[in-house]
């Protein structure tokens, strides 16, 4: 591998012209590398004409526009590595990093009353509620995939099958059984659970990627089944009319035995969101106590050093069937439990919603908050869904950039954007663990 | 009985086409040990980049198939390699010291960016075009069903032979190809032996890429349509094909490709169409956990 030698960053303003030189031509590689990428599959646009054929339109000026900005983009970065001034341990010195990860506390706290306050504060605007739920959820999906991939360490790429299996369980057992919500969102847990345990069992002797890769084919397969397992699941129609939640058996409805008949209050649709809200957050919260309380168990414990190290882990006599299994089973219960409310939350059903860009999403809150970091899995959450609700216009670039984000944090921020993972347990004084050991540095020469 | 030996033969073509896809995760896991998650979304920018130079060509004016189809085998396979070049050198080469899971989280980020650059370039909607290879020959007569075997397929397999021979012959002999051999059995040992190993790294995905563009435009030849989601499915089987055959093995990613093609035509012919997929997927896993070193590889020992 060859090894760069360091730069010694310059102090002074001016830069050398031999340094513009060589960076102007670093950018015309780049432009011209762009303009090959580019230039067929952005210069050209093929469409369908009134007779069915492609007919094809040029673009020339897109073409044009994205070209000259990778130039200046690669002459400003290639700039910038000259001169100290620009790096960016200048524009973020040490110290304000330090009063930040100290602020992750405070943050956590904030955020928490602020969740716990929204549908107060926003309870005239019925979008934001929902756009609230669905941040909420998937931050609970985000905690529950948290324990395979951040704990276990187990990359986990089918996890919207769990997501699946709880969503249908809660639909078809209340269609067919008449059972309420309350009852069936345990049992939508413990399938769920199952659903994890079987696909845990004969992946236990696989290595990180294979295991990445037989959960993909499980959660397609888990997919496909709905979707062509007619006579139970509706097929691509899926399952709608799913029963709605009730409030202590009261249902939210403008009858005499509704909610707000009873409670004396006007009828209002806002009731029942603002209810699933709550809903989801407690589940959301139970998954995150659950999360940091069994972090401090010898479970917790035996996950964690199976994430750093399965050779040790064995050879210091954990059992790591019984660790990996527990992950999976952990992990797919509360995403069973995600399914089973959005199921309700719903009220219909297809596979058209747990595909694997679902699973990818997912993991990319869970990749973007730190592998292993509760309030960063809820700050991505927030910022990936929120951020995109926010400028609608873009919506066809959304999972552009969610793509970009996972590459980049992985190749620049391997600890997530918000890295304040202490260890759980230790001997004195409790430190951040070094990026390097979190990040995994370790060095892996492939056989 | 003819309707298995027509079978047969779709299932040789379907195959060829995933061998070609399955060289370029063999080859890349060979060197680097990761899996190239964007591999299969690099084939489906090689069946785009083939559709949309084809379509300017025609308003260029050249009318000739054979002539036409040429020059968009060289282009197609240009700026795919380009492609594939692009994608180790900014979401893989930073990656390289690192764990494993690292450059698999990244692949998958860039296989989500190449589906939805694809889809926001050109379009959500199916991109058909009218077949440029037609005829064929009928090789037996049943009763009431004949074996047809048509040109487009014998383009598809002797393209897919005649580019493997071509790339046996690149790794078995060339000085590029005893590099890859070198930095597939040591990256360190190969470097302190005067090795370019980033350079062959690279080189190895251009020339992956450059065959999954070959694919691409097998594809698009054969079934006459695409859209930007092929490259996940089309990825999985070419995976499946490549581990099936043995991980790191040439000729185990051809021979997994041609089985995995067997096996989904003769599934959707025998048994259930709308399960093919699935079998796809359950032999995946199966050949995963079973067979984690395939037909034709090499026992994978785990150093501490």
């Amino acid at each position: 591998m060859s090894e760069r030698a360091p730069r010694v960053p310059r102090e002074s303003g001016r830069f050398n012209p031999r340094e513009v030189l060589a960076a102007a031509k670093e950018a015309a590689v780049a432009a011209l590398v762009a303009l090959g990428l580019f230039v067929l599959l952005i210069g050209v646009r093929t469409d369908q004409g009134p007779t069915g054929a492609l007919v094809i339109r040029t673009r020339f000026g897109a073409l044009a526009a994205i070209v000259a900005a990778v130039f200046v983009g690669r002459l400003v970065l290639a700039l910038a590595r000259h001169d100290a001034r620009l790096s960016i341990g200048r524009l973020a010195p040490a110290a304000l990093r330090a009063a930040l990860s100290g602020l992750g506390i405070y943050a956590a706290a904030a955020f928490l009353a602020f969740a716990l306050i929204v549908p107060i504060v926003f309870y005239t605007d019925r979008y934001l509620l929902d756009l609230a739920i669905l941040i909420v959820t998937y931050t609970m999906l985000g905690f529950g995939l948290n324990i395979v991939v951040g704990l276990a360490g187990l990359l986990d790429l089918g996890y919207v099958a769990f997501y699946a299996v709880g969503a249908y369980s809660y639909a078809l057992i209340a269609q067919h059984f008449g059972l309420s919500f309350w009852i069936c969102l345990p049992l939508a847990g413990i399938l769920a659970a199952f659903a994890g345990l079987i696909l845990g069992f004969p992946v236990l002797r696989l290595r990180g990627d294979y295991l990445a890769i037989v959960t993909l084919g499980f959660g397609e397969i888990i997919r496909l089944i709905l979707l062509n397992w007619q006579d139970l699941t509706g097929g691509p129609n899926g399952i709608s009319e799913i029963a709605r939640p009730s409030f202590f058996g009261l249902p939210f409805n403008s009858t005499a035995h509704g909610f707000a008949a009873t409670f004396g209050l006007t009828y209002s649709p806002t009731h029942r969101i603002v209810f699933l809200y709550y809903i989801i957050l407690a589940l959301a919260l139970i998954t995150n106590w659950v999360t940091l309380r069994l972090r401090r168990l010898p479970i917790g414990r035996a996950w964690e050093a199976l994430r750093e190290d399965e050779i040790a882990c064995r050879a210091l006599g954990i059992n790591t069937t019984t660790t990996k299994l527990t992950a999976f089973a952990m992990g797919a219960m509360f995403g069973g439990f995600a399914g089973a409310f959005f199921a309700t939350r719903q009220g219909f059903i297809s596979p058209e919603s747990f595909t694997f860009g679902e699973s990818a999403l997912v993991l990319t809150i869970v990749v973007l908050g730190g592998r292993g970091s509760q309030l960063g899995v809820a700050v991505a959450a927030t910022v990936m869904l929120g951020g995109f609700e926010f400028f609608r216009e873009f919506e066809q670039y959304r999972m552009l950039v969610f793509g970009a984000a996972m590459v980049a944090i992985v190749i620049y921020r391997p600890r997530g954007l918000v890295a304040t993972r202490t260890p759980s347990v230790s001997l004195g004084a409790r430190t951040d663990i070094p990026a390097a050991i979190a990040g995994g540095a370790r060095t892996e020469t492939p056989a | 009985m003819e309707y298995f030996v027509q079978q047969l033969i779709n299932g040789i073509t379907l195959g060829s086409i995933y061998g070609l896809i399955a060289i370029g995760y063999t080859m890349v896991y060979g060197i680097i040990g990761m899996i190239n998650f964007a591999h299969g979304d690099i084939f489906m920018v090689g069946a785009f980049t083939a559709l949309i130079a084809f379509l300017v060509l025609v308003a260029l004016g050249v009318s000739a198939v054979p002539l036409a189809l040429f020059i968009v085998l060289l282009v197609s396979m240009a700026l795919t390699a380009l492609y594939g070049w692009t994608v180790e050198r900014i979401a893989y080469r930073p990656l390289r010291q690192s764990s494993r899971l690292a450059p698999l989280i990244s692949a998958i980020g860039m296989s989500i960016i190449l589906q939805n650059y694809v889809q926001v370039a050109q379009g959500a909607r199916v991109k058909p075009l009218p077949p440029l290879v037609s005829g064929g020959y009928t090789l037996l007569h049943g009763n009431d069903f004949a074996v047809r075997l048509s040109n487009i397929q014998i383009v598809v397999v002797v393209t897919t032979f005649a580019l493997m021979a071509g790339f046996s012959f690149l790794v078995a002999r060339t000085r590029l190809g005893r590099n890859m051999r070198a930095c597939e059995q040591d990256l360190k040992m190969a470097a302190l032996l005067g090795i370019d190993v980033d350079r062959t790294i690279s080189l190895t995905f251009v020339i992956g890429a450059a065959l999954a563009a070959v694919a691409g435009l097998m594809f698009l030849l054969y079934y006459g349509v695409v859209d930007f989601f092929i490259g996940f499915l089309a990825g999985v089987k070419a995976f499946t094909a490549a581990v099936l055959g043995g991980i790191g093995s040439l000729p185990g990613a051809m021979l997994g490709g041609i089985l995995i093609g067997l096996i989904e035509t003769l599934w959707s012919a025998y048994f259930s169409i709308e399960y093919k997929d699935v079998a796809a997927f359950a032999i995946l896993i199966i050949v995963l956990i079973f067979l984690p070193t395939g037909i034709l590889g090499r026992p994978e020992v785990e150093k501490v």
